[in-house]
């Protein structure tokens, strides 16, 4: 009876904690390790290489390419999220039921599934029966090769990114707004402080916690982005869309890379490390708690 | 005064109307058009609304591959994931939540690194597991990875944890069994929390493309979002009436489900957003 109070918590966390070691902390390792050697899945020798996928990986263009896809993606992605969001949020906080509503409509696509998201903005956005060409066309605009012009399909992909994201991160704002207690803003107002003031000295340092945390939730979900860029253009025009998982997929799955597209995991495994470690350094430091 | 704050009351609602519309308006698209012909899809100014509703799009869509199949496995993965994730999270959550053992914060310190791991990150070596166990093209490929949740663990230590002490005291005394206690006293008092991580889970898994995109190559194991996306690489061109009515049928059953749930579909995504 001792013996089992003992051993109890144990055999509770067990099962999760296998899961986890199986297909999460593992596989991290593995994947590691994998990225020093070169091995295409159809032979069944491994070479071993040292750092040599990661010597090739930075010297090929192709990759620079994807860095800085990704880089102009994730940037442009957080700026417009966050700012249409914030500032969305201080108009939209409010209690009445026509604001609820409005709220409602615009996390909708927060949890439609990714695909079809894609497809539906893939139509919207067809160079010849495209809704936004015709809208564009109203005001005497040009048609605008959304996804199958090189210089312009990175931006058409941030566009869905921010569509599909402003909710979310509007309703979190808006939480983090009426955690500031009101009896802040009633002081300044007495001390006759304009609206603009008010936002800067109070809402934006009372909402930097919450600020912080979508930065980095959306920066890490940017680097990860996968679905729009498989269905909507395959990483093309010439290369212009391919982004990090898109490129370990490929190279990967389509060209039987194993230890190249593991070493391009490995990289993107050190720059989600670093943002996640940036988020928890900010957050112990410098944040208006209460 | 009266005159301007009137106007500014206009001005709002249509600003308000205008970005109702922005959300709106795509998925009122996606909808005329899947009831649209092929040549009402294929005109330059696009037509609002079809001359009469094709029903047929969906009949059509549904026969152009193994649609019920996929229907079939996208409930079962996501139902089974959902279960599985119960059975593992529940004990763990409690056992996080009211006992010290040696090496908890160690434990809890691994489940919450987990949290960061996304899965479009190592879903190459887990794919290279699952080919050494032969699990690839099974449903199990897609369950398991998924069958526990550090997102879950923390959501019910939090609420495991706000249970009184002197509940358990007295149950202890009259001898209920620790397994008892969790399933009679924890569980009912947490069951908002559940019903809050059930819709996120559920919602989360009936979308995902990318996991079940990597672990099959046949028909075996796929689910509907796959499903849908082989709508769009069919013979000469994509038939866009018949791709939206493909993605009405992915779309609804959510869409659904949020009009009657919205505030608790809100409240279980919204979560993670606030600590």
């Amino acid at each position: 009876m001792m013996v089992w109070a003992k051993i109890r918590p144990y055999a509770m966390i067990a099962p999760a904690i296998l899961i986890f070691c199986l297909f999460y902390i593992y596989p991290i390792g593995y994947m590691v390790y994998l990225s020093t050697f070169d091995w295409n899945f159809v032979s069944p020798t491994k070479m071993y290489v040292g750092l040599e996928n990661f010597t090739s990986l930075f010297s090929e263009s192709a990759f620079r390419e994807v860095m800085h896809n990704s880089i102009t993606y994730t940037c442009l992605t957080v700026f417009f999220t966050l700012g249409m969001s914030l500032f969305l949020a201080i108009w939209l906080n409010k209690k009445s039921m026509v604001y609820r509503f409005v709220q409602g409509a615009i996390f909708s696509p927060h949890i439609i599934s990714l695909v079809s998201i894609s497809m539906l903005w893939m139509w919207l956005m067809d160079t010849e029966y495209g809704l936004l060409n015709w809208l564009l066309s109203l005001v005497g605009g040009e048609k605008i090769q959304w996804l199958t012009h090189p210089d312009v399909a990175l931006y058409s992909l941030v566009l869905v990114a921010v569509w599909k994201g402003i909710g979310f991160n509007t309703l979190v704002f808006i939480a983090g707004l009426q955690s500031i207690p009101r009896d802040i803003y009633e002081a300044a107002e007495l001390d006759e402080a304009n609206r603009f003031r008010m936002f800067y000295k109070i809402t934006l340092p009372m909402l930097s916690p919450t600020l912080f945390f979508l930065t980095v939730i959306c920066m890490i979900g940017s680097f990860q982005i996968f679905d729009t860029i498989s269905i909507m253009t395959q990483g093309g025009p010439i290369n212009s869309t391919n982004t990090f998982v898109y490129f370990i997929y490929e190279n990967g799955f389509r060209f039987f890379n194993i230890g190249y597209a593991s070493a391009a995991g490995v990289v993107l495994l050190i720059i989600l490390s670093i943002l996640t470690f940036l988020y928890f350094r900010l957050l112990s430091r410098s944040v208006h708690y209460r | 005064m009266i005159l301007k704050t009137l106007s500014s009351k206009i001005l709002n609602a249509m600003a308000l109307i205008i970005v109702v519309m922005i959300f709106a308006l795509p998925f009122f698209w996606m909808a005329t058009t899947s009831l649209k012909t092929l040549g009402e899809t294929i005109v330059f100014p696009p037509v609002w609304l079809p001359e009469k509703l094709n029903w047929q799009n969906f009949q059509q869509a549904w026969q152009s591959g193994p649609f019920l199949h996929y229907f079939i496995n996208s409930v079962l993965v996501s139902v089974g994931i959902l279960i599985l994730q119960l059975l593992t999270i529940i004990p763990a959550a409690y056992a996080f939540a009211r006992y010290r053992f040696r090496g908890d914060t160690f434990f809890f310190g691994l489940t919450m690194i987990t949290l960061m791991i996304p899965s479009q990150l190592i879903f190459l070596p887990v794919y290279l597991q699952m080919s050494a166990w032969g699990l690839l093209d099974t449903l199990w490929a897609l369950i398991l990875p998924f069958s526990s949740s550090a997102f879950g663990i923390f959501l019910l230590r939090q609420s495991f944890k706000q249970v009184p002490e002197e509940l358990l005291e007295a149950a202890r005394l009259d001898e209920a069994s620790e397994w008892r206690i969790m399933m009679r006293i924890m569980v009912p008092m947490a069951k908002p929390v559940l019903i809050t991580f059930g819709l996120f889970s559920f919602i989360t898994h009936w979308n995902d493309y990318f996991w079940p995109l990597v672990m099959t190559t046949t028909d075996e194991a796929r689910t509907l979002p796959i499903g849908v996306t082989k709508l769009l690489h069919v013979e000469g061109g994509v038939a866009w009436h018949i791709l939206m009515a493909g993605n009405m049928m992915l779309v609804l059953p959510i869409l659904l489900v949020f009009f009657f749930a919205q505030r608790h579909i809100i409240r279980a995504f919204v979560y993670t957003g606030v600590k």
